[in-house]
């Protein structure tokens, strides 16, 4: 998949027939109804092997089932959510243009009122999964000129007229995933289209965000383990010096140093996704998680490449794929430099009374 | 390194340099990554400008460059293709090093000019069961008459395809250890070479790495560089040259990503205004210029060392480990600073990203410099 740059068609199929697709998806509807820690572990797994099909799976679990789930109304909900849980329909989430990437508050696709319906222009970019979807969640802005406000979400089905699938990326890494722009052109869509309120769009996927960060976390996660089980499994039978090169303090530090920031790394991610199942606030936790098993995984694809030396950066050695797929969790879905900004605010806000009962005293 | 610091005469190669890789090589670098390969009409050409002979002397047909010059030129291929650059610096650093260090003098008359007009080699010495642990090699040469029989397997060699010469490291004496290693120069169309499938490789696509096969090859005693058992210093002492050119191709690298880093910085607008006036942008900047700037200090006085004929092996393994650590960090927060555009192909990030990588491995990982350096400065 990787060297072609396609999601295999036989590992989606394996993928929807096992619910992998629709793993959030209740089971009112079909969909397995699994919880987030759940979820996250299955996320975890695929990634170990195969970055691709980690971030399809999340994507269309987190930017897809739990969008619907969150905020759709009962019968838009009646209208998708049976096909994700019974025939793996995939739904994507519209959000990034060229224009709006951390900003993304800063969307130019526009939905305009004529008549009883919603005229939608614009386009999006660096959608997963775009040629997969069977529905589509896009943002636009609804009411220019007041910023976050006027933004609102639709959803709409692949064969609604002046919607297409653009271009399908080339990418670093995540290959084998497939990444595409979606153009809107004149699309019409029905009142009924609307995501929840006028102007919620932007808390929408907010929301949306900030849980997905637990599934990218997993998959940072799951990308580090393997790479991490590539290499210590390497250094025990690599031979140099008439020893394994396990044997040398500067090798057993490196495997000492990737395990952990996994063990770390895992202990975020697992607790954000216990906080949210348990109905507590996760958000400044599921940032954390997500910053730090990225980081991770850059450190163990990174580190584990060296201790392979030469054989780390041959295609045949799968360490170097996941050195190129786990650069992705470091910046989509919110860059590192994003959740850094997401937590300051978090601990801003939490330690403002902290500081006033300290002065009291 | 610093142009304040320069004679006109490094300027101006340097600066020819950067000309020919802006007009010849930039446009296309992308071509070659994805090709896995460069057309023959660049190395025609750089034959001809004399890139191929940087470092040998005018004797013999070379450009006799001093090495501030020469590393000069080899970061100037490398900000636009690194895997031209390490092309290059095989050529000259380990090849022609080799034998202009090492050879007799009709060895030098026999192989000099050709090396120097453009016959392209190759430097063979890693194996399979031999990567740090160079001087446990297997590959064996067997003294017969006025022949030497090779045997053995080398991998991930620079140039396997289109060498016209390699330098071989071979055994004539397996029970010595290193010091039974010897070096010959081989013509590789020589009987019983085999020369691999490319290797698919995460960086340096452009570069033509394979595995080479010796089965009973035999080669003429005059093939031999230096005396019997004089091979394993002959390696180390090549690669500590070598180690400069990899120096200046990480700062190349890295230099590359920074000035790309920078304009995206500036033209890129979030939030209302460009996000290099967000302090987190600003700053991953800052310490990007400061990393590359410290790398050409090291790799400054390492040169300077070199050209001054003084020992110069642990600076060069600083500068190695140095330059090539920052090159990777440089490249990674200029991949992030780009965001998910730094992630697609059509933007060069992604590739300096890729290219960094093998600078801390090859000719030497972090870790052997750092044995070198530390054993150095213990024995102080």
């Amino acid at each position: 998949m990787d060297t072609h740059s396609d999601f295999n068609p036989a590992l989606y199929e394996m993928l929807r027939q096992r619910q992998l697709l629709s793993l959030l998806c209740p089971a009112e509807y079909g969909g397995p109804a699994y919880d987030t820690l759940s979820y996250a572990v299955v996320v975890e797994e695929l990634s170990r092997i195969c970055g691709s099909t980690g971030i399809t799976v999340a994507a269309a679990n987190s930017l897809g089932v739990a969008p619907i789930d969150m905020f759709g109304s009962p019968e838009q909900k009646q209208r998708v959510l049976p096909g994700v849980g019974t025939q793996g329909h995939v739904v994507v989430f519209g959000l990034t243009e060229p224009e709006a990437g951390s900003d993304a508050a800063g969307t130019k696709t526009t939905g305009v009122r004529d008549g009883d319906k919603w005229v939608i222009n614009g386009s999006k970019c660096f959608i997963t999964n775009g040629h997969f979807a069977e529905w589509i969640i896009c943002t636009a802005v609804t009411q220019p000129g007041i910023g976050a406000r006027g933004i609102s979400s639709f959803l709409l089905h692949k064969s609604t007229p002046g919607f297409s699938v653009g271009k399908k990326e080339k990418k670093l890494g995540l290959r084998g995933s497939d990444t595409s722009t979606l153009h809107f052109d004149n699309v019409r869509l029905p009142a009924d289209a609307m995501l929840g309120p006028d102007g919620n769009g932007f808390r929408q996927f907010m929301q949306t965000l900030d849980a997905g960060r637990i599934s990218i976390g997993a998959m940072a996660l799951g990308l580090a383990q393997g790479a991490y089980e590539i290499a210590v499994k390497y250094a025990r039978q690599r031979v140099q010096f008439g020893r394994p090169i396990a044997d040398f303090q500067a090798i057993q530090f490196k495997l000492a140093d990737m395990a952990t920031q996994i063990e770390a790394s895992r202990h975020l991610v697992y607790h954000a996704a216990f906080l949210k199942d348990s109905g507590q606030p996760y958000a400044r936790q599921s940032a954390m998680a997500k910053l730090h098993a990225s980081e991770t995984g850059r450190f163990c694809a990174d580190t584990a490449i060296q201790v392979l030396g030469g054989y780390g950066l041959l295609a045949e050695n799968r360490v170097e794929r996941h050195w190129r797929d786990v650069k992705l969790c470091e910046i989509g879905e919110g860059t590192s430099e994003i959740q850094r900004i997401v937590i300051a605010r978090h601990l801003l806000r939490e330690s403002a009374g902290l500081l006033e009962s300290e002065t009291e005293a | 390194m610093f142009d304040d610091s320069l004679t006109d005469e490094q300027r101006v190669l340097r600066d020819a340099a950067r000309e020919f890789c802006q007009r010849r090589v930039v446009p296309r670098a992308e071509q070659f990554d994805h090709d896995g390969a460069i057309p023959d009409d660049v190395f025609s050409e750089m034959a001809q400008l004399g890139y191929f002979g940087l470092r040998v002397p005018e004797s013999y047909g070379g450009m006799d460059c001093d090495p501030i010059a020469y590393t000069l030129v080899i970061e100037e291929f490398a900000r636009a293709c690194a895997g031209l650059a390490i092309t290059i610096s095989v050529q000259n650093a380990l090849v022609c090093g080799a034998i202009k260090n090492h050879g007799t003098e009709d060895q030098k008359k026999a192989w000099l000019p050709q090396l120097v007009d453009g016959a392209l080699s190759a430097y063979a010495l890693t194996e399979p069961g031999a990567g740090t642990d160079a001087g446990s090699l297997r590959a064996s040469a067997r003294r017969s008459g006025n022949e030497y029989i090779l045997n053995g397997e080398k991998c991930f060699v620079t140039n396997a395809s289109l060498a016209k010469f390699i330098v071989v490291f071979a055994s004539t004496d397996l029970d010595a250890g290193s010091k039974g290693i010897s070096a010959f120069v081989v013509a590789s169309d020589t009987a019983g070479i085999g020369i691999g499938k490319p290797e698919r490789k995460l960086g340096l696509r452009a570069s033509d790495t394979r595995s080479i096969s010796f089965c009973d090859a035999r080669v003429p005693a005059g093939s031999r560089l230096g005396e019997e058992g004089a091979g394993y210093k002959i390696a180390l002492s090549q690669l500590a040259h070598g180690r400069l050119g990899v120096a200046a191709q990480a700062l190349g690298i890295g230099e590359a990503a920074f000035a790309a880093a920078r304009q995206y910085a500036r033209e890129r607008k979030q939030f209302g205004r460009p996000i290099a006036e967000f302090q987190a942008i600003a700053f991953k900047l800052a310490d990007m210029r400061i990393k590359l700037d410290a790398s050409r200090l090291l790799l400054d006085r390492a040169v300077r060392l070199q050209a001054a004929d003084k020992p110069f092996a642990r600076e060069a393994a600083e500068a190695k480990v140095f330059a090539s650590e920052s090159a990777n960090w440089v490249a990674n927060e200029a991949l992030q600073i780009h965001g998910g555009y730094g992630y697609m192909v059509e933007y060069p990030v992604e590739r300096y990203f890729r290219d960094a990588r093998v600078t801390t491995i090859y000719e030497g990982t972090s870790e052997a410099q750092r044995i070198v350096i530390s054993r150095a400065i213990l024995s102080q």
